[in-house]
């Protein structure tokens, strides 16, 4: 079974976090991993995503083709948007509600709620909150992992491990906040998920 | 040794790196580059290669850093260097004479070219400058293969007595998948060239040196076309052959998804291309399709040149984009595959442009240039590579040009000749030391009228902040050049200063000759304790 990913952000949000336990975990489920990512001039406040493939056979392509993937994470809800043509027809989107706004010409929230709330398997919230409530709003990519967890081949145990391991250097505060986070999206998830 | 089963999870370009580690490399250089940058970054972090004393340290640009590694080659050692793809253009001409020379100890060149232009001026084929230099080149199709051709590349760098070409593409150098390393070779000790004229290109040896090269190339095709790296797969319908090189082999066999290929096809990662392969597809299949990232370099080779027959397709017929990258939808395409798309990207979503950080110094000078622009009617500002390229984007818009490393002082030059006037360069730190020095003697040795302003944030800022050679260097290295003290000023890029500097800068631009302002403001994204190093330094040397 594969699954297909795309992690979508702004350069400087951290979404590689996101993949970087979602790797791991995989990695350690001796499952097959591809993860791409941008580097250089797009990391400078531009667009920026990754395609995350997980199997148990072999992968071929870095990239996913357009149409197939089953899940996109954002932690910005027009980035989510921008990537919909990859999305499986019965795909999930996930995304942070708050709105990352460098540019001019940043669209009305509204407007983006309204389109994300188009799809039947759209979980939108605000996980920044969700995060500043446990007191420590970086761990807001971990809420968005935690309520996607459900949909990946990755049991919850293998996941858990993969944040302790990645945030161990950071020391056993770090570490609870992130575990706490996860577990505050996967709560959140249910209501979406059935 | 160290080899182990346990999968380490790398980037391309990461697995390259630790391949070069365990082909017993004592040396990497290079100077940053995307989508190059971590292959050296890798290694100045390994452990292993720091308790090896793998020299790591940046060089100040590729032509440096290429000859740096002949002379390590020179030397009897295994040396690694490693560019972007415009950067082989700084280091051609070692490049191409060292294919001359040959080497000594195994020397491999990694190029990553970027199709598309993710982060470059151009698509440019780093293939073809292989073939001009008449050396193997090898493309690797995955993480896995990233990290065992480079092992092999450096055996087979030694046993031809060559340079060795990797050629990487963006895609795979920023994709990560597990790998499984092997042993570890030592090192090799010192020993010199046993022809001591190997490396004396003066016109009576390199005629000899030329003709070997040019005579070892059966060799060569041969070597490549029992290549444990190129793969002919049959396939019972050959109503089409496809030769899928490097990573388009991967979007090749999505488009199967598990399935067989029910074509013959043709995987090449070692070139001269491999004659015998190929001509067994154009012989059994009715039409070869090409899969290549970046240029038509096999479908050109293999097309006949009027392509009357037009039995060879892929970019060149218009089958694949002549532009961009390859993905797994436009080979889908060229297969004759329905895509299946359910959603377009909606109306509502703008587009989001990278742009300078938010507090970065840039932003200042820009604020200050454009003030200056608007005041003095028709200046005209000449760019360079790096973060402040976005200065040509959207709200600044202060740039006239951008072409090449070091570019902004000569073209500024060449304009003030052609009686231009403000004719005005910016350019950073690192990007000065790197090609704009010399560039700066051309016009101190005439004096000619323009403003060079040296955008000083002390890092190689858009490749990840890496070291700059020019730190702390820039007002000794601009007198040396002969630049006046009078003339050469050091403002701080702040809002606070904004009418300070544009006064300062307006004074440098009305004076008729060289001038120098070195705008100095530490990198935004620099760790605090390198910043404050940075401020205290800038302290000294002003008094």
């Amino acid at each position: 079974m594969k699954t297909n990913i795309i992690l979508a952000g702004v350069g400087g949000q951290g979404i590689l976090t996101i993949a970087a336990v979602i790797d791991t975990a995989a990695l350690d489920n001796n499952l097959h991993i591809k993860q791409s990512e941008v580097h250089g001039m797009s990391q400078r406040g531009g667009a920026v995503q990754s395609h995350v493939r997980i199997s148990d056979t072999e992968i071929f392509s870095d990239l996913i083709p357009q149409g197939k993937a089953d899940i996109i994470i954002s932690v910005e809800p027009m980035e989510l948007l921008r990537y919909l043509p990859f999305l499986k027809e019965d795909g999930f989107l996930v995304t942070d509600s708050n709105p990352f706004v460098n540019i001019t010409n940043y669209p009305e929230l509204e407007d983006l709620y309204k389109e994300i709330k188009l799809h039947k398997n759209s979980i939108l919230i605000d996980a920044k909150q969700l995060a500043k409530d446990i007191g420590n709003s970086k761990a807001t990519n971990m809420v968005l992992l935690g309520a996607v967890s459900s949909l990946l081949p990755i049991s919850d145990e293998s996941l858990q491990k993969a944040i302790k391991t990645l945030f161990e250097r950071k020391g056993e505060k770090i570490v609870n906040k992130n575990l706490e986070a996860y577990e505050k999206g996967k709560e959140i998830a249910v209501e979406f998920i059935s | 040794m160290n080899s182990n089963n346990t999968k380490k999870l790398l980037l391309g370009n990461e697995a390259l790196a630790q391949g070069a580690i365990d082909a017993g490399i004592s040396g990497v250089y290079a100077y940053p580059g995307t989508p190059s940058t971590e292959i050296s970054e890798y290694i100045q972090r390994s452990k292993i290669a720091k308790e090896l004393k793998i020299h790591s340290n940046w060089s100040v640009n590729e032509k440096t850093a290429m000859e740096a590694a002949l002379g390590m080659s020179y030397a009897g050692k295994r040396a690694l260097t490693v560019m972007k793809h415009v950067g082989l253009n700084v280091a051609a001409d070692v490049f191409m004479n060292m294919s001359v020379s040959g080497i000594n100890g195994g020397l491999v060149v990694v190029v990553a070219d970027d199709p598309s232009m993710h982060s470059s001026q151009n698509e440019q084929d780093s293939r073809y400058y292989g073939k001009f230099a008449m050396i193997p080149i090898l493309e690797p199709s995955n993480q896995q293969e990233c990290y065992e051709i480079t092992k092999y590349a450096f055996d087979l760098s030694e046993k031809l007595s060559l340079p060795v070409l990797i050629r990487m593409v963006t895609r795979l150098s920023h994709s990560r998948a597990g790998i499984l390393t092997s042993e570890r070779v030592e090192q090799n000790q010192i020993h010199l060239p046993k022809n001591k004229h190997q490396f004396q290109l003066i016109p009576i040896h390199a005629r000899g040196r030329y003709k070997h090269l040019v005579d070892i190339q059966s060799d060569i095709l041969e070597i490549s076309e029992n290549s444990y790296f190129n793969e002919f797969k049959e396939g019972s319908n050959t109503s089409i052959g496809i030769i899928a090189s490097g990573i388009a082999y991967n979007y090749l066999m999505e488009n199967f998804d598990g399935e067989e290929c029910p074509y013959p096809v043709l995987k090449i990662s070692q070139y001269p291309i491999p004659k015998k392969p190929v001509k067994k597809l154009l012989e059994t299949c009715k039409k070869v399709l090409v899969l290549e990232d970046g240029y038509p370099f096999i479908e050109e080779a293999i097309s006949d040149f009027l392509n009357e027959s037009k039995n060879v397709i892929g970019r060149l017929s218009g089958d694949i984009p002549r532009v961009g990258e390859l993905n797994p939808d436009n080979i889908a395409n060229a297969l004759g595959f329905d895509i299946v798309i359910n959603e377009n990207i909606p109306k509502v979503v703008s587009g989001r442009p990278p742009e300078l950080c938010v507090g970065c110094g840039h932003r200042d000078l820009f604020d200050a240039i454009n003030h200056l622009g608007k005041e003095m009617g028709s200046q005209q500002v000449f760019g360079d590579i790096g973060c402040y390229a976005l200065g040509a984007l959207s709200p600044f818009e202060s740039i006239n040009t951008l072409i090449d490393m070091g570019a902004s002082i000569t073209m500024a030059k060449g304009a003030a000749d052609a009686g231009i006037h403000p004719s005005v360069a910016i350019i950073g730190d690192s990007t000065f030391t790197h090609s704009g020095m010399t560039g700066l003697l051309e016009a101190v040795i005439e004096n000619t009228p323009i403003t060079v302003i040296i955008s000083d944030n002390s890092a190689i800022a858009m490749t990840g902040a890496q070291d700059s050679s020019a730190s702390g260097r820039l007002i000794d290295i601009c007198k040396g050049i002969g630049v006046a003290d009078e003339h050469l000023i050091v403002i701080t890029p702040l809002h606070k200063n904004l009418q300070e500097n544009i006064d300062l800068i307006r004074n440098e631009i009305n004076y008729k000759g060289v001038s120098v302002v070195i705008a100095q403001r530490p990198c935004v994204q620099l760790p605090k304790e390198k910043k404050d190093k940075l401020n205290e330094l800038k302290k000294v040397s002003l008094n």
